[in-house]
């Protein structure tokens, strides 16, 4: 990798690290608070990009799954798993931080409220993936079973959005209920808005950066693995 | 390679399945006995009478997914535990395989929902409203069940656990059939859920979700099933 | 597509550089190798040294790690997907169903390989390997010196052009050894044979010879 990229990778990685700090400040003390919710509103810059970036990682798993039941290239099979943990850890982030958010707003800790739902299901759903891939021995077997759960599960995720809010005898508590994934339609202020965007950026940045180490030094140790056996 | 020979060959597999399972009889049996279990447990312990249509939907619900859960890895985990999965892999197309092993999934889970339907009304003293539509969504949501949880036993009886991991990933992947039957089943129990429509009405989108539900599950299922069986 | 009683044109079996690895475990390295109908291919080497891998990737039942197997029928590729017509194969890790019947497990592997063939062949060939009035017994009774015998019921049924043997006289007695080196005599004209042994005798029958291990 020739080394002006490198050293563009390297400012993108410190330019990363200065927007998250700006935005954890910015998310406390520059953006108002919102009408009813008060200052536990501020959540919504965290637990929300938390819980898009857990979907996206899914979706990133996915893909790398298909690439890998294609080409059966180990690269996309780990690239797939990695994608995996941290959409697991995201998840959870966003399923403990929107708990919170329950218990100060709401109550209580849990509801099943449909993106409560949702966002547990997702977190069943990466438990499974990794508790099928710990459960093969075989690194090829392992990878084409994982991928094919990873596609199946991902094909069932709509339905859950679309069949989970029709569950009888729970309104949603959701503030409006704008779909998970995404951030639009909440009824923001302007500053409000720009925060959370940039929250949403940052958090894809984060998951996007962390990745891609994971990525390159899983190469690097293949790399030398494989010039030990020959 | 035409249809109609898959279809036969399917039918083999199915036939053989079911014959293979009539001399042994462990899958039926143990099924069977833990579905009449749980439904004894939950009437023992709770007066019928206290239950809403809401909660007895859901009861039977657990007890079918649960029956299903002991039941339908069977049929691949026994291939791999009697080491009879190399003559299959060398004799029978991947297509023909799963859906031979799928009509009998099918088959296992309506024979089990058969017994533990009615033995359900009977000991939750229940009269249900409409009792068509009960039949209706029997039916459905039992093929919603099998179609979902095929491919995964597929899935498990080429891992190590075998028995213990099908519940935890079928679970997430067969909840959509899962609330729609629950849905439907509390219509027929109770009848019009207060819409004034009637129950048909929102029970038969419920039914035509699940019958969707199926047709994705088992086109999905045969898209993917070659990555699970080949090697 | 071929009927399963059609006579083979020359049928050719290309092992192109093939390595197997299951994880850091290198278990085959490099093998290449020809071999068409007449021929015997034989595959050699101490115990341990991947012979039934080899097997299993000709048969295509396994994907080699790197390299590839060709079956070639009267220059026609054939794909992986018509093993069921182009392989037979006897080998210790094949089993039958335990609580069916010889004459039923033949018919069940008729039926989905496509076979309109009735009862009268599954009687033929049990008779030929010796098994001839044990057809109704269940698989589950069966010694292991049947069971091998049964293996090569199910490897000729439906005549194909690529025949695999693994260990073709493990088990069996002298009458059954006979039966077996007179079949496979028999198939040696026109089919292409693979056979992956340890025994000199059999080694000697090969064409072509791939020697396996350190």
């Amino acid at each position: 990798m020739c080394a002006r990229v490198s050293r563009l990778l390297e400012a993108l990685k410190w330019l990363l690290g200065v927007w998250m700090t700006v935005v954890v400040i910015a998310a406390f003390f520059y953006a108002p608070t919102a009408q009813n919710l008060g200052q536990m509103s501020r959540i919504i810059y965290f637990h929300i990009p938390a819980a898009w970036v857990s979907v996206l990682a899914f979706a990133v798993c996915t893909a790398y799954s298909a690439r890998f039941l294609k080409n059966r290239r180990t690269q996309d099979d780990a690239a797939a798993s990695f994608s995996a943990e941290l959409g697991l850890l995201f998840c959870v982030i966003a399923t403990v931080s929107g708990s919170i958010f329950a218990k100060a707003t709401w109550g209580s800790y849990w509801n099943w409220d449909p993106r409560e739902t949702s966002i547990f299901v997702l977190l069943l759903i990466y438990g499974a993936y990794f508790a099928l891939r710990s459960s093969v021995d075989d690194p090829t077997r392992r990878g084409s079973l994982a991928a094919v759960y990873g596609i199946l599960a991902f094909i069932t995720v709509p339905l859950l959005v679309f069949v989970a809010p029709r569950i009888p005898a729970v309104q949603s508590l959701h503030p409006d209920g704008p779909i998970l994934a995404t951030g639009g339609g909440l009824d923001m202020d302007g500053r409000m808005m720009t925060v959370f965007i940039s929250s949403l950026l940052g958090f894809t940045g984060l998951y996007t950066w962390v990745f891609s180490l994971r990525l390159r030094a899983w190469r690097f140790i293949a790399a030398l693995s494989n010039r030990q056996e020959d | 390679m035409s249809s109609s020979n898959w279809a036969r060959e399917a039918l083999a597999v199915l036939a053989k399945d079911v014959r293979s399972e009539y001399r042994a009889r462990y899958a039926f049996s143990a099924v069977l006995l833990f579905a009449v279990t749980a439904l004894a447990v939950v009437s023992f312990s709770v007066s019928p009478y206290s239950l809403d249509a809401d909660v007895q939907a859901a009861f039977l619900w657990i007890v079918l997914f649960f029956s299903a859960m002991m039941g339908l890895s069977r049929s691949f985990v026994r291939e791999e535990e009697a080491r009879t999965a190399m003559a299959l892999r060398l004799t029978t197309a991947p297509e023909a395989v799963y859906m031979g092993k799928l009509m009998f999934n099918i088959a296992l889970q309506v024979a089990v929902a058969t017994v533990v339907v009615p033995l359900f009304l009977v000991l939750m003293d229940i009269a249900p409203a409409h009792p068509g539509l009960l039949v209706g969504v029997t039916l459905l949501g039992t093929l919603a069940l099998a179609s979902s949880s095929t491919i995964i036993a597929a899935i498990v009886s080429r891992a190590n656990a075998k028995g213990a991991i099908f519940a935890v990933l079928a679970f997430p992947v067969t909840l959509p059939g899962l609330s729609s039957a629950i849905r439907a089943t509390i219509a027929a129990l109770r009848g019009a859920a207060g819409s004034g429509s009637g129950p048909a009405a929102g029970a038969a989108g419920d039914l035509r979700a699940l019958a969707a539900y199926s047709v994705l599950m088992i086109t999905s299922s045969l898209l993917l099933f070659d990555f699970v069986w080949d090697d | 597509m071929l009927g399963p009683a059609k006579r083979h044109g020359t049928f050719e079996l290309t092992i192109d550089s093939v390595s197997k690895s299951y994880g850091a475990r290198r278990v085959l390295r490099d093998v290449a190798a020809r071999a068409v109908a007449g021929q015997v291919l034989v595959i050699a080497g101490p115990n341990g040294s991947g012979k039934s891998t080899l097997v299993k990737v000709i048969a295509r039942l396994t994907r080699p790690t790197d390299g590839r197997v060709l079956w070639k029928l009267d220059g026609r590729t054939l794909p992986a997907a018509d093993a069921r017509r182009v392989v037979g194969m006897v080998s210790p890790d094949l089993t039958f169903y335990d609580e069916l019947s010889a004459i039923e497990n033949l018919r069940f592997f008729a039926q989905v390989r496509g076979l309109s063939a009735g009862p009268e062949l599954a009687k033929s060939l049990l008779d030929r390997f010796g098994l001839g009035g044990r057809g109704r017994d269940l698989v589950g009774a069966y010694s292991s010196g049947m069971k091998q015998r049964l293996k090569y019921a199910f490897a000729l049924m439906h005549d194909p052009p690529l025949l695999l043997l693994d260990e073709p006289t493990a088990n069996l007695d002298e009458r059954g050894v006979a039966l077996v080196y007179d079949a496979i005599a028999q198939a040696g004209l026109s089919k292409c044979i693979v056979i992956a042994t340890n025994e000199p005798e059999e080694v000697r029958l090969g064409d072509v010879i791939i020697q396996l291990g350190a």
